[in-house]
């Protein structure tokens, strides 16, 4: 447990020695929110079609989607790949620890990143623009928990599948921005047309977005997107372990 | 009891067979060099005894354990530096020792340890921004951090200068001297007469000759050549191997 802990604490602090990728991983949905409730009035004002909630409170929780998707499909992908390459968990393996720690690390620090990045927009959201906490805390956990780990493991599988670093990056910006539109990054949820609405529910990121939003609206996740992020986390991730290689 | 005993290693990576018979025993003690042409097998081979592999034929023990089946045990008395492996690019020195040194049950004192590799003065610089000389001893270090009964170091001098190269020598009589077992993957061969109490010699898979340097060069049958040099020696005996 001690090596584990050191690892985790090490991995952090290499995390945070990335300035660009600290900015992107953590501090970069709390400025999208604020760029977007000052800069478009349209976002503070109650709309008729969300039931009179304000359009940032209902794209709060489709930027930590987007928070998500940039930590799971770029910062791990990329550290998993290059460590990988680089010969660092090969030379883990010969030690008593195994490489699989590492893994267990790069998880728990982007993840923690992942918190603190949609704190940080909740935060702003709150205190700046007055946008309500969700309206169902434990429908939004389950969810944000859900949405996370279904994330995390189709970005393993990425990792798992490529041969490189470099295509494990190419891969995973690959399935990074056809996700986001699904979750409604560019058009949110109610505004999909109905075709693509239906698709966006059986990925991982469009399910998890749903979720969360409609736990932030006050209502449970939908059993269908809950299936969805379980099936995803379940399928993918054992796959990934099936088929990752540590050189 | 034999530190490593390899008997009749086989191991083929598709129709390509690295390694067809390879024997060999090391004994306590000794620092012990695996010579021979790139390709000959020895990297398979000592891959096969840190169980990083596993072989096709054949058995390995090492310290009477089984690298595969007792991995654990096997690592935990093993220290191994890889040919080209790395490090992250922002992990500072201390903190690469201070890692490893937790995955030991019984590790050295990393501080002694990056102190008499001369590391103190760079403690603080990130692997990245390191020489190759000094990312070589950091690798080094690693592989003693855990206070092996073994060392396997694999091109140990590749890429330093004559000095690092000297300095490095050094550096492993002394880890002999603390009674640790070192086994040392070589192609150069003022390395290997130098500083390997005995050498075995792979050509194609298969050791041609296990003894001393000294009895390497008396042997050698090198037709117009007066006094031979190990590398005449070797090179005679694995020409001679690789036409079998």
């Amino acid at each position: 447990m001690t090596a584990l802990s050191k690892i985790i604490r090490v991995e952090a602090k290499l995390f945070l020695r990335d300035p660009v990728g600290t900015f992107f991983a953590v501090a970069f949905p709390a400025l999208l929110i604020l760029v977007l409730g000052l800069a478009m009035p349209g976002f503070r004002e109650p709309a008729d079609e969300l039931d009179g909630r304000l359009p940032l409170e209902a794209y709060l929780p489709i930027t930590m989607t987007l928070a998500i998707a940039t930590v799971t499909m770029m910062t791990l992908v990329s550290a998993v790949g290059t460590y990988r390459e680089r010969g660092i968990l090969r030379r883990l393996s010969t030690t008593p620890v195994s490489p699989a720690a590492v893994l267990v690390a790069q998880v728990a620090v982007n993840v923690a990143a992942l918190l603190v990045a949609c704190g940080l927009a909740w935060l702003v959201a709150a205190t700046v623009f007055d946008v309500p906490p969700p309206g169902n805390a434990a429908g939004f956990v389950l969810a944000f928990t859900l949405g996370a780990g279904a994330m995390c493991a189709v970005g393993l599988l990425v990792t798992a599948v490529t041969p490189s670093a470099r295509a494990s990056m190419g891969i995973g910006q690959l399935i990074y921005f056809p996700m986001m539109f699904f979750a409604g990054v560019w058009t949110p949820g109610p505004l999909m047309p109905d075709l693509v609405r239906k698709v966006a529910d059986f990925t991982p990121l469009g399910a998890a977005s749903q979720a969360l939003q409609d736990a932030w609206a006050g209502s449970w996740p939908t059993l269908t997107h809950l299936a969805v992020m379980v099936a995803f986390t379940v399928v993918l991730g054992g796959i990934a372990a099936r088929y990752f290689r540590w050189e | 009891m034999p530190v490593i005993e390899v008997r009749n290693l086989r191991k083929q990576y598709g129709d390509q067979v690295a390694v067809a018979d390879v024997s060999l025993s090391v004994d306590e003690g000794e620092i012990f060099g695996l010579v021979g042409p790139n390709g000959a097998g020895k990297t398979t081979t000592v891959e096969c005894v840190e169980g990083l592999r596993s072989p096709d034929g054949g058995s390995v023990r090492v310290l009477g354990l089984d690298p595969r089946r007792d991995r654990a045990a096997v690592r935990r008395k093993l220290g191994i530096q890889l040919q080209e492996s790395q490090l992250p690019d922002r992990i500072k020195v201390w903190e690469a020792l201070d890692l490893y040194s937790s995955f030991y049950p019984h590790p050295a004192d990393w501080r002694e340890l990056m102190d008499e590799l001369g590391l103190t003065p760079k403690r603080n610089a990130v692997f990245a921004k390191l020489s190759g000389g000094q990312k070589q001893r950091l690798s080094i270090a690693l592989a003693l951090v855990g206070n092996p009964s073994v060392a396997i170091l694999d091109e140990l001098t590749t890429g330093l200068d004559p000095q690092a190269r000297r300095d490095t020598w050094e550096l492993v009589r002394q880890v002999r001297d603390r009674g640790v077992t070192v086994v040392l993957v070589t192609h150069f061969m003022d390395e290997a007469e130098r500083l390997c109490d005995r050498l075995a010699v792979v050509a194609a898979g298969r050791v041609v000759a296990v003894d001393t340097p000294r009895n390497l060069i008396a042997g050698a049958q090198v037709p117009g050549v007066e006094r031979p040099t190990l590398e005449d020696a070797i090179l005679a005996l694995t020409a001679a191997g690789s036409n079998r």
